[in-house]
């Protein structure tokens, strides 16, 4: 993932949910939105996403509310046992 | 070309976009963070592997080599496998059914589950990619497998599990002497966790980085089932579904037998996966009729081994039951334990509690007419039950205790005759 942010394990953004948030990433670093988001603009079926540890599928997905201060992960799925 | 590479597992692709990618210790499609898959020259492979290749070679699921994703022989866990396929006329009548057999990876070597399918393709390829730390994130018997295959191999190990795991899937770790990290909450954190920690050490984890090599050794169960059968499919297959992995695997077994043309390649036959009411995402969104798995925040079931809320196959493992006719099912903890206890007294295997979930689900799929009762069925029992005996106990009965009395044992058992004969 970090080749999408030149390298960098930690980024700042702003939005009031996360639909905004990666819409701002996309401003800083172009092409990353559909990486992160099919056509429809949902976050894509292999892209998890965690705001201070709790997974956005749990809560409203991209309409998720995101405050100043908040701690968002972006990793990708995998599963095992 | 490099004569130590095969010529028959060619290179990785992503399973979304279909991307390739080089056979090395990537997991992850750069674009869409699709899972990658291990894929394979099939022209080549039909050229050797033929039944009488196959029936030549040793009792192990290495006997299909060229379907397995590594370059040169393995090095770890080449005696797994090849376990028994059992005709279970018993329970075949209690549940109302003709032909039923029992694959029984309760006796898988060395480790009691099917992990040790997994694990053997893993390890051998993280040994030739040069790993020196193995581990993983589990519900329990993948720990034991790694654990076990990685002394066995002289390679450290670290293993992260829920620390609220059955005694006999920690115990049967932490004994093979492996760096066993129990955290404070459900697998899916463990989960997350090992993603991030894969990112960062150099460490071979079989479900993170070493995923696509890892996920290819459960294939050889349903490679065996279809030998085991004389060389054809069952019309119906049950497999219980924690990631959903082996389901997915299972079924592409069988479409590579048939392209291989090593079986009949018009033979029908339904996939069916089976899960805990108390941790049944991809049983939910099949039921529901979506392909969309909801995750499950707080799975509770005392088939721990099954409870991923988050299983990242849920949605290949929905295609496959589709697409093959199959259907999903969940049962209650209680449906678990007569499961377990149903499949014991019929067939004298113990299973743990996904082997009971398995059995449970099956009656279900069988009551339901999803499963007809004149067509030949195989139940996948996964692991020993041995190790999840947490489940059961108090609920087989107790021992009946007496002096060492020959009048005492006497009494007791004229006591028992006279019980049977009222009932």
């Amino acid at each position: 993932m970090r080749k999408l942010t030149n390298d960098q394990e930690v980024v700042q953004a702003a939005g009031a949910n996360i639909g905004e948030l990666i819409d701002d990433l996309e401003k800083a670093f172009p092409g990353i939105k559909e990486r992160l988001c099919d056509q429809d603009g949902n976050v894509r079926r292999f892209v998890n996403i965690f705001i201070n540890d709790e997974d956005i599928r749990f809560m409203e997905d991209k309409a998720t509310a995101v405050k100043a201060g908040d701690e968002v992960s972006i990793v990708p799925a995998i599963a095992g046992g | 070309m490099d004569k130590n590479l095969s010529p028959y597992f060619t290179h990785l692709k992503c399973r979304e976009c279909g991307r390739k990618y080089p056979k090395e210790a990537v997991h992850v499609c750069d674009f869409d963070f699709g899972p990658l898959e291990a894929t394979y020259d099939y022209d080549a492979v039909r050229a050797t592997l033929t039944r009488k290749v196959i029936e030549a070679r040793p009792e192990s699921m290495w006997r299909y080599r060229e379907l397995l994703p590594i370059d040169g022989e393995p090095t770890v866990g080449t005696q797994v496998g090849f376990t028994p396929l059992v005709k279970a006329d018993r329970l075949a009548q209690r549940l109302g059914v003709r032909e039923l057999y029992i694959k029984n990876d309760t006796v898988n070597y060395p480790t009691l589950s099917f992990k040790d399918r997994v694990v053997s393709v893993a390890l051998s390829r993280a040994r030739e990619m040069g790993f020196k730390v193995v581990a993983c994130a589990s519900t329990g018997n993948l720990a034991n497998s790694v654990a076990a295959n990685a002394a066995s191999a002289g390679l450290k190990s670290y293993v992260l599990i829920p620390a609220d795991l059955e005694q006999g899937k920690v115990l049967g770790s932490l004994v093979y002497g492996t760096n066993v990290i129990g955290i404070h909450g459900a697998y899916d954190q463990v989960n997350r966790l090992c993603s991030e920690i894969a990112g960062k050490y150099g460490w071979g984890f079989v479900n993170v980085n070493l995923r696509p090599y890892y996920a290819e050794g459960s294939k050889s169960m349903g490679f065996e089932i279809a030998e085991q059968l004389g060389w054809k499919l069952p019309c119906h297959t049950v497999v219980p579904m924690a990631s959903g992995s082996l389901l997915t695997k299972i079924s592409k077994s069988y479409k590579e037998f048939q392209l291989l043309g090593l079986i009949d390649a018009n033979q029908r036959y339904a996939i069916h996966g089976a899960q805990a009411a108390g941790c049944a995402p991809i049983s939910g969104a099949f039921k529901r009729g979506t392909d969309i798995v909801k995750p499950v925040q707080k799975p509770d079931t005392i088939a721990k081994s099954l409870a991923i809320g988050t299983p990242a196959d849920g949605y290949y493992a929905i295609h496959a039951m589709r697409l093959t006719g199959g259907a999903a099912e969940d049962c209650t903890d209680e449906e678990i334990v007569e499961g377990i206890r149903l499949l014991a007294e019929s067939e004298g295997i113990f299973a743990e509690t996904a082997g009971g979930v398995t059995v449970a689900c099956a009656r279900k799929l069988i009551e339901t007419g999803k499963i007809s009762a004149d067509e030949s069925t195989v139940l996948c029992i996964t692991g020993n039950g041995l190790k999840t005996q947490e489940a059961i106990i108090g609920k087989c009965g107790e021992p009946r205790l007496i002096k060492p009395s020959l009048r005492e044992f006497e009494e007791l058992i004229a006591r028992e005759v006279t019980a049977e004969a009222a009932a």
